[in-house]
């Protein structure tokens, strides 16, 4: 065994409420939910854990519906589930694509969207989409439940907008006429791998005009993020090469990248730019 | 902790560590030696076990965890038609040379076969080959995977069109 995990406690709470309560009781707690990002961490020492508790089994926080204006996704709801769903490939295509990146089926079946989320790592692949999409995540805590829009949900490296005892709830996001969307994700390689850099864009072009669009990438920053800047640039200009040209060059301004085991800051600055120009030529239709 | 769980059909009943691991309780408790220890952190696949009927790696999971589900390994498949079909056809492509990912990668192929074939949609070769990316093999056997795994489809799924 190279691995050891620490001496720990396991709870397995059946209600949201009683989750809260024991992450506020116990010392040392975290949230396991799909278990494939903290059960890494414990046996690395990467983070301390004295006690499990276990979200995963509470019903509450499961599933994928349909609300007729948005889509609700419930935290502890599966990778794979999110890629078996009609209401998500009809409704958040540029999710479906990200999630399709994202690990093996083996991971899938185990990682959930908002222990993905929650983590907070840059190399998030569920947070660009969900960035783009602008949605808005309900927690709960000890003093009841608010919701927090995702953009402002990263607070710095793997650090979130959660307090001690709150819970990522459910993820909605708003449905709105989208007219393109593309996802890029480059890695060391094509399967089973994190992003050296990756982008998410949504547009509505009308008549050749971009009315909106959105775009966010990860591994290029201490959180993912939007390209605000770039997004500026490109509301109610016409389409053209020259101004999706601009609107990536700025995207490599907006971004902070380092060098790291899988890339270097240099590269990914240089790929922020392509393939944001490439995510964009397709979703708006420059092609 | 008291851990309750279906192994192979039938009931077993533990007396396991909170953070103790599905893999250490099958392989050390339990020994069932089929399921592999490799880099104990989800990355190799090597640990494969079907948590009711999906593959998950039994590394990243907590005995607790699995309290009431059904967990299959290749020894309770020994009976299964469609997996002595897929073994068969993994023997005659010798889709195993070493053998140390085989029998997570004939869970994983089988888990993926038995899925398609249910619900009968005749899957691309690059689908196949996304079925089976969790589970490395270092000797290099995707070819001769993909091999057996088609040709137990082309069996099984004979009229339908390729996706």
């Amino acid at each position: 065994m190279y691995y050891r995990l620490p001496k720990i406690e396991y709870f397995r709470p059946k209600t949201l409420e009683e989750a809260v309560g024991l992450l506020e009781k116990v010392e040392g707690s975290k949230v396991i939910a799909g278990g494939t990002d903290i059960l890494v961490d414990a046996k690395t020492s990467r983070v301390r854990v004295k006690a499990l508790v276990d979200i995963g089994s509470i019903a509450e926080l499961r599933g994928i519906e349909d609300l007729g204006g948005a889509i609700r996704i419930g935290a502890a709801t599966k990778l794979q589930e999110l890629l078996e769903s009609s209401a998500v490939s009809e409704n958040l295509p540029l999710l479906r694509a990200a999630v399709e990146s994202m690990a093996s089926w083996q991971i899938r079946n185990m990682a959930t969207v908002g222990g993905n989320l929650c983590n907070a790592s840059p190399a998030a692949d569920t947070a660009p989409p969900l960035l783009a999409y602008d949605a808005e995540l309900v927690v709960v805590g000890p003093g009841g439940s608010r919701t927090v829009p995702i953009t402002k949900f990263f607070t710095g490296y793997r650090a979130t907008a959660l307090g001690r005892a709150e819970i990522l709830k459910e993820i909605i996001v708003r449905k709105a006429e989208w007219t393109g969307w593309n996802y890029i994700k480059l890695g060391r390689r094509d399967g089973f791998t994190l992003s050296i850099v990756a982008v998410a864009v949504l547009a509505r072009v009308r008549n050749g005009t971009v009315e909106d669009v959105r775009i966010a990438l990860n591994s290029v920053a201490p959180t993912p993020v939007r390209a605000y800047g770039a997004e500026e640039m490109l509301r109610g200009r016409e389409v053209s090469r020259g101004a999706l040209e601009r609107a990536a060059r700025e995207v490599m301004d907006e971004v902070s990248p380092i060098d790291d085991v899988r890339s270097t800051a240099w590269f990914r600055r240089e790929m922020s730019y392509r393939l944001t120009l490439d995510a964009l030529t397709k979703a708006l239709g420059a092609e | 902790m008291r851990v309750a769980f279906n192994l192979n059909g039938r009931r077993v009943e533990v007396d396991v560590e909170p953070g103790e691991i599905l893999l250490d309780t099958l392989r050390l408790r339990l020994d069932v030696r089929s399921v592999k220890r490799g880099c104990e952190r989800g990355e190799c696949g090597a640990c494969t076990v079907l948590l009711d009927g999906r593959p998950v790696v039994s590394c990243l999971l907590l005995t607790a965890q699995v309290e009431g589900r059904e967990v299959t390994t290749v020894e309770g498949l020994r009976e299964d038609e469609l997996f002595g079909e897929l073994v068969d056809e993994f023997n005659k492509s010798f889709a195993v040379q070493c053998g140390y990912c085989a029998p997570a990668m004939v869970l994983t192929s089988y888990a993926f076969v038995k899925r398609v074939v249910e619900g009968r949609s005749r899957p691309s070769t690059s689908e196949i080959l996304k079925a089976v990316e969790g589970n490395l093999c270092r000797c290099g056997t995707y070819p001769r995977v993909l091999r057996a795994i088609s040709r137990v489809l082309e069996r099984r799924l004979p009229g339908e069109p390729r996706r």
